[in-house]
């Protein structure tokens, strides 16, 4: 059905050139790929960094209402 | 701050981008002489634009980064010649693919709009390793500035230079557009679009995602004060790219801390 498609399309005359052509485009590609694939590495090391903060200070928030909680039965 | 509009400017720089490959593929026409392999033309000249205004832009960047010492002028100038080295990359690819294409060979010495790109391709490759030298960063900041702003006086000489000295063997392309059919014109405005829209999306993703990891710190130095435990070093070793601080990337223009 694909090769049927290409058929059909009048401005993709895919012969001697269309390999060139094709590889041009492709570094286009590859370079928006590469560049979206840092992107995603760094947001998840940033998710992780900021799930360990938050998880840090959940801790302490916790130890923190604890402590208050054992003064005030001492009190 | 950096990633406000991000949302809009990635949406459009998507659309624009397929309407440039459908109107590169569906719509120019063929060239007479070169036939389909002229379709390289509408990637391979918006990426050497886009790249040497980048260089340019990045001097002119650094230039108010010299005149306010503000940091986050290094850091934009920064990103900018960072972009523009990627995009560089991407059109000495391109250029060698329809050399190949073209004339039978990845690469002519004898042919000066070549030539030239590689040689301002060379130069600012030399950009990182001079600010990875230089170990304070008030210095490194200040060098890099003067680098990216002689470096980027270059830029349009050099192509002034080439224009003015040679031999028509390279395709014209700025100035020379009338020559071309309507279609080819257009579409080939659309993709310089599409590129430079690629170009600005990039550096506000770079830029984005330096100033979330600057607050990061920050917020964890923050947390590290006030439960008394020892804050780890910010960072380990020299780096290239600037080193700002959070709030000197948060502060309105002209507060952030001043190098000296």
């Amino acid at each position: 059905m694909s090769s049927a498609l290409l058929a059909e399309l009048p401005a993709l005359p895919l012969h001697e050139a269309g390999k060139y052509v094709a590889g041009a485009y492709t570094v286009l590609f590859a370079l928006v790929l590469v560049y979206v694939a840092i992107m995603a590495l760094r947001l998840s090391r940033i998710e992780r960094d900021l799930g360990e903060l938050l998880e840090r200070e959940q801790a302490a928030a916790a130890e923190e209402s604890e402590a208050a909680r054992r003064e005030s039965t001492l009190v | 701050m950096y990633g406000r509009g991000l949302r809009a400017l990635s949406i459009s720089t998507v659309a624009v981008m397929a309407l440039a490959l459908a109107l590169v593929f569906f719509w120019a026409p063929l060239e007479a002489e070169q036939g389909f392999l002229q379709k390289i033309f509408y990637v391979h000249v918006p990426l050497a634009i886009v790249s040497l205004c980048g260089f340019v832009a990045g001097g002119l960047l650094a230039i108010q980064h010299l005149r306010t010492r503000d940091p986050r002028w290094d850091m934009r100038s920064y990103v900018a010649i960072h972009m523009s080295l990627i995009f560089g990359v991407a059109t000495l690819i391109t250029g060698s693919i329809w050399a190949k294409g073209s004339w039978g060979h990845w690469w002519v010495w004898d042919e000066p709009t070549l030539v030239s790109f590689l040689i301002v391709f060379l130069l600012y490759a030399t950009y990182q390793p001079l600010r990875f030298a230089i170990e304070d960063p008030e210095r490194q900041s200040r060098y890099a500035s003067v680098f990216a702003i002689t470096a980027g006086a270059f830029v349009p000489l050099n192509f002034i230079a080439v224009r003015a000295s040679t031999a028509y063997v390279h395709p014209r392309v700025l100035g020379a557009t009338s020559n071309l059919p309507w279609q080819m014109s257009l579409t080939f405005l659309v993709s310089l679009t599409a590129m430079t829209l690629l170009f600005v999306t990039m550096c506000k993703y770079e830029l984005t995602a330096k100033h979330t990891r600057a607050q990061l710190r920050a917020l964890r130095r923050l947390a590290d004060r006030r439960s008394g435990t020892a804050s780890p070093a910010p960072r380990s070793g020299r780096s290239a790219a600037p080193s700002v601080h959070a709030t000197a990337m948060t502060a309105p223009p002209g507060q952030g801390p001043k190098a000296r």
